[in-house]
């Protein structure tokens, strides 16, 4: 069956959108081995977790804290996949039914597969729009984990090359593009005062989930939100057709 | 807890989340409020690592060549310079100021 102009477009924003998130599957191999996880460790975490954010959550609380905050990195990832169980309500109309196809669907649901999919128009390129990205950053973020966990066994010492402010630049990297109302903003500020002031008394990776609080509260009050709230889904899909606008 | 019980507890857990996901009747989706507080919580989790990658050090906070370096990474993030220039810009930035100084 030929594909429509709607589904050619949906394909090149997987592509263009895939090879920009395989790139930086790089410093997640590198920052994994240097957070103390062995090589296969660190590409196991691609493979199964599959999920950036959630990823570097876990490896930066490790990090930091070592193996003693297991628990503390377990929930920290978690709660920051949270936002993939609203993705998935929402992609689940637009994948269709069927048990092996959408647990397929359930392991590519992440912010760019969603992203891309919300931006198209018919259910057709959708659904293209879905499965084009997701395969596409499955293969190219495992890859790029497996090359850049390769990358950082060889380099050695930490600090000396930097990757420890290379993993706070990843961090800010991930939360830059949700800063664009006031409401995130001032929930990220206040965010990152409380984890500072509470990183003295606190067991590793306690002020992160300490911070997580802040979150809770201004979202369940709707403090400083927009009088007309959108969902998720669509916020994240604005982004990437601004995105796919400035770099064609 | 061993290194590998934690990735495959937490790897679990998300995967969990991502599956829970699809077995929800969409009319959850509706409400604007499961859907606000999951935005917010990621925002809230990546600045708290933001400030404790930047400032931490164990258990104390302490002002290095980090500090720079995230300075610098907001300037480029600020004018949409690529994800990965980025990460090596802030790195070197730190490697180089930790050589000097």
């Amino acid at each position: 069956m030929a594909r429509s102009a709607e589904e050619t477009v949906a394909i090149r924003q997987a592509v263009s959108v895939g090879l920009a998130v395989s790139a930086y599957g790089i410093s997640f191999g590198a920052l994994g081995v240097t957070a103390g996880l062995d090589i296969w460790q660190t590409c196991v975490l691609s493979l199964l977790m599959f999920s950036g954010g959630s990823q570097f959550a876990l490896i930066g609380v490790l990090a930091s804290g070592g193996v003693a905050a297991g628990p503390a990195a377990i929930a920290g990832a978690v709660l920051l996949g949270s936002r993939n169980a609203i993705y998935a309500m929402r992609m689940g109309p637009i994948i269709g039914s069927g048990v092996f196809k959408r647990a397929a669907a359930s392991h590519l649901t992440i912010d760019e597969s969603t992203a891309v999919s919300t931006a198209q128009q018919s259910l057709r390129a959708q659904r293209v729009g879905f499965w084009w990205t997701g395969i596409l950053i499955f293969l190219g973020w495992n890859l790029s984990t497996l090359v850049g966990a390769f990358v950082g066994d060889a380099l050695g010492d930490v600090s000396a090359y930097g990757l420890d402010a290379a993993a706070a630049a990843a961090f800010l990297g991930l939360l830059w593009p949700r800063l664009k109302e006031l409401q995130p903003v001032v929930v990220a500020v206040a965010a990152a005062v409380v984890a500072a002031v509470l990183t003295p008394m606190l067991p590793a990776g306690l002020p992160v989930l300490a911070a997580a609080v802040v979150a809770v509260i201004v979202g369940l009050t709707n403090w400083l939100g927009a009088k007309d709230p959108h969902t998720l889904a669509e916020e994240v899909s604005a982004d990437t057709i601004v995105t796919e606008e400035e770099h064609p | 807890m061993t290194l590998w019980s934690i990735i495959i507890i937490a790897s679990l857990g998300c995967l969990a989340l991502k599956v829970s996901g699809y077995l929800v009747p969409p009319s959850f989706m509706e409400k604007p409020k499961p859907s606000r507080v999951a935005n917010l919580l990621t925002v809230a989790l990546l600045a708290a690592l933001v400030a404790t990658q930047t400032f931490g050090a164990g258990s104390e906070i302490v002002l290095d060549a980090r500090v720079p370096a995230i300075l610098l990474a907001a300037g480029l993030f600020a004018l949409r310079v690529p994800f990965v220039l980025v990460i090596i810009a802030a790195a070197a930035t730190a490697a180089l100021l930790r050589l000097f100084f």
